[in-house]
């Protein structure tokens, strides 16, 4: 490991001192999950989602193995094998369905939590670029994984989800029609498609699994961030992942997993669409194509660019959307700004809550019928989310100037030393200074 | 390469600006014309049914009323086809009642004669879905002026608004309005559709299927109004989308009461150990801003400046 006072790994049972002098894998795991990865000892409670994403990845794998042993990838049999046999006949069916439903869903919402506090504390920055990277190679897969999975049970919404979904590569000259076809196995989605979406959508979690490891792997190089984002200087500043951060992920993750019950068992369907529920039907266009709700954002960048300016109206809004995703790749060169946490940087802090509020108006405006009002909000959201990373960013970085650092991370959180730990200038937090004069 | 970026960006942001603009005075110089459909379209009417809630549960004499109005009614042309006759068991039917009840069922289950293996049909079992009314689509559409009766399994749950909206539309048949014909003279419903608020195009093929009180007659002898009948047909189509409804809410109760225990006890082993990682990192002695508070509040008792 990375800091010098990690402490190696002593196996105290004969067994797994033979498997460690053989194969040390316990040894690995002690490095990377257990007492032997020191982590900053100031890490507020946005660092608990990462932990969170791999418990979802986990149900997701365990819950959608065994649909898959009663799941059927036919045209005819899909929507009966998922609303008949599993949801009806299968002992315990509906709790695996409704469990991987919803875990698709709270997947991405800890997902996307776990991103907008990388966008707010700079975990994009050095040395952690490829951290960020790879974490948004899983981020691709994901939606890749989870646009299939929707596919599968071949309702109304899945059919003409997927028929709008690769709809976007014949956007493209030339190329566009028949590498959609080729995509497809056909003109529109049919057995070939559900038969390949099957067997990627299987394949495709266990390609996620292995980036994550690449991920957590780059992670432990320099070791995790923390809210001030100055470095780690010594022992003082850190405390062992074990006890202390499984502790801390672990009532935590009971918390969100109660919450995901709630919705599970209380209001299954309550993320999905109706739609879904109609068997898919390639001769009636439901009124409104709408994908799930993790997609609404882009769905609206989309759907903003209306007019066939130099190029058609339909080529922009797919490159636009794939371009939203592509640039958070340049981001570690985007913003140059040194400082990494968002809490010392005041003018960055608030285009960064800025920015969440663009991204939640343009999901609420891709996940409604357009009209003409609800265009021109989304046209101007997804305007200020391109002006945001490709504008604002980069001259924000160059012309603000950030409030002091602490000077460590054992300084900023000392109790009863606030004044001397925080940043010159910065007002003491929770009055202890001004009780501690006043008495 | 910022430079690179930020012109994409720029670029995007204009070409939605022009989108934009163009969009407005696309609809300053064209407004779009209102439809009847969306003046008209009324939301379902709130209905109460005793499975709703995160404690409710199936009136199971309510589902039977509602199971015998679509034996006699909806069966005519609507299928039924998730539901098996041995799920009736949920409803409180015993099991010889089943047996009846599939064996007696008006239409019986395609076949093969055992002899001769040509097409045939046979009495169903309660291990049998409910036999279709139609054999296909094509006779389906042909006997209903070219609409097809959706099945009707899941149609609480694929339909906005669930039971609330079937009881509705069953309900809801009305003359169309005269203030609709005077707005929209276009907009008469067509020769064999029917005009329901409910109904997302305002004109539904399907005729007034419960027209008048005591089309049926409940065994349990409830009044059989067309309210009654539509209330508990819908409450048997919220059973038919979702038979596992109580058992799922029985189990959700234990998992949230056990997380919820499991979580306090996390979170109360979780201070445990952190207090003690606080206390470590403290100053100690004569630095530990404690001691400090203590010494001055010590010093300001006695008088002692500073």
């Amino acid at each position: 490991m990375s800091f010098s006072w990690a402490k190696p790994y002593e196996p105290k049972h004969p067994l797994m001192r033979w498997i460690d002098e053989r194969l040390p894998l316990p040894r690995v795991v002690y490095g990377a999950i257990g007492g032997g990865y020191p982590v900053p000892r100031n890490l507020n409670y946005w660092w608990n989602f990462g932990v969170l994403a791999g418990i979802f990845l986990t149900i997701q794998i365990v819950t959608g193995i065994v649909l898959a042993m009663h799941y059927t990838a036919s045209v005819d049999g899909a929507f009966n094998s998922v609303n008949q046999l599993i949801m009806r006949d299968v002992n315990a069916g509906w709790l695996l369905r409704y469990a991987h439903m919803n875990g698709a869903s709270f997947f991405f919402i800890v997902t996307y939590i776990h991103i907008f506090r990388g966008l707010f504390y700079g975990s994009y920055k050095a040395p952690r670029e490829l951290v960020w990277m790879l974490g948004l190679v899983i981020y691709l897969l994901m939606m890749a994984t989870a646009f299939m999975g929707y596919v599968l049970p071949w309702g109304q919404m899945s059919y003409w989800g997927a028929q709008v979904i690769t709809g976007f590569f014949s956007a493209f000259p030339v190329i566009g029609e028949p590498l959609r076809v080729w995509l497809l196995g056909g003109y529109a989605p049919d057995q070939a498609a559900l038969g390949r979406f099957f067997s990627l959508h299987y394949l495709l979690p266990f390609v996620i699994a292995a980036v994550v490891i690449l991920h957590i792997w780059a992670l432990h190089i320099p070791g995790s961030g923390n809210p001030t984002g100055v470095d780690v200087k010594d022992e003082r500043d850190t405390l062992p992942f074990h006890p202390f951060y499984t502790a801390k992920d672990g009532w935590f993750a009971g918390g969100v997993l109660l919450l995901y019950a709630i919705v599970t068992y209380f209001a299954p369907d309550y993320l999905g669409h109706p739609d879904n529920y109609i068997p898919a039907n390639a001769l009636a266009t439901p009124a409104e194509i709408v994908p799930e709700w993790y997609f609404w954002p882009f769905y609206a960048i989309l759907r903003s660019f209306t007019v066939d300016f130099i190029l058609p109206a339909k080529l922009w809004g797919v490159l636009a959307m794939f371009f939203s995703i592509l640039l958070l790749f340049f981001l570690p060169w985007i913003d140059k700004s040194p400082v990494r946490s968002g809490s010392y940087r005041p003018v960055f802090k608030r285009f960064f809550w800025l920015l969440v509020i663009d991204v939640i108006i343009l999901g609420w405006a891709g996940g409604g019928a357009p009209t003409p009002m609800r265009n021109v909000i989304s046209q101007l959201a997804a305007a200020y989310y391109f002006l945001h990373f490709l504008v604002v960013l980069p001259l924000v970085s160059a012309f603000e100037t950030p409030l002091p650092l602490p000077r460590s991370i054992t300084d900023s959180v000392l109790h009863g030393e606030e004044a001397e730990a925080a940043p010159i200038g910065s007002k003491p937090r929770r009055g202890s200074t001004a009780t501690a004069t006043a008495e | 390469m910022r430079f690179i970026l930020g012109f994409i960006g720029a670029v995007f942001a204009i070409v939605l600006l022009i989108s934009m603009i163009s969009g407005i005075s696309e609809w300053v110089t064209n407004p779009p014309s209102p439809l009847a459909a969306e003046e008209f379209h009324k939301h379902p009417e709130p209905l109460h049914l005793a499975s709703d809630g995160p404690f409710g549960k199936f009136d199971k004499a309510q589902l039977q009323r509602g199971f015998q109005v679509y034996s006699e009614v909806c069966s005519a042309c609507h299928s039924l086809s998730l539901v098996s006759f041995r799920d009736l068991a949920g409803l409180g039917y015993s099991e010889a009642e089943i047996k009846k009840i599939a064996s007696d069922w008006k239409t019986q289950v395609p076949s093969i004669n055992p002899d001769t293996g040509e097409a045939a049909t046979r009495k169903a079992l309660p291990s049998d879905t409910f036999p279709a009314p139609f054999p296909n689509e094509v006779a389906a559409r042909a006997a209903n002026n070219n609409a097809l009766p959706p099945d009707l399994s899941l149609i609480t749950k694929a339909r906005e608004g669930g039971a609330a909206y079937v009881h509705s539309l069953l309900t809801g048949y009305q003359n169309q309005p005269a203030e609709l014909l005077k707005k929209f003279p276009d907009a008469k419903t067509p020769q064999g559709l029917h005009y329901n608020p409910y109904f997302a195009n305002l004109n539904i093929a399907m005729p007034p299927p419960l027209t008048a009180n005591g089309q049926v007659t409940y065994a349990d002898g409830t009044p059989a109004t067309v309210d009654q009948m539509s209330k508990d047909v819908s409450a048997f189509l919220v059973w038919t989308a979702e038979p596992n409804l109580t058992t799922r809410r029985a189990a959700g109760l234990a998992v949230v009461i056990f997380l919820l225990i499991g979580t306090i006890l996390g979170y109360l082993a979780y201070h445990q150990l952190w207090d003690e990682a606080k206390r470590t990192v403290r100053p100690t002695g004569p630095l530990d801003p404690e001691n400090q508070a203590k010494s001055r509040r010590a010093k300001a008792k006695a008088g002692v400046a500073g």
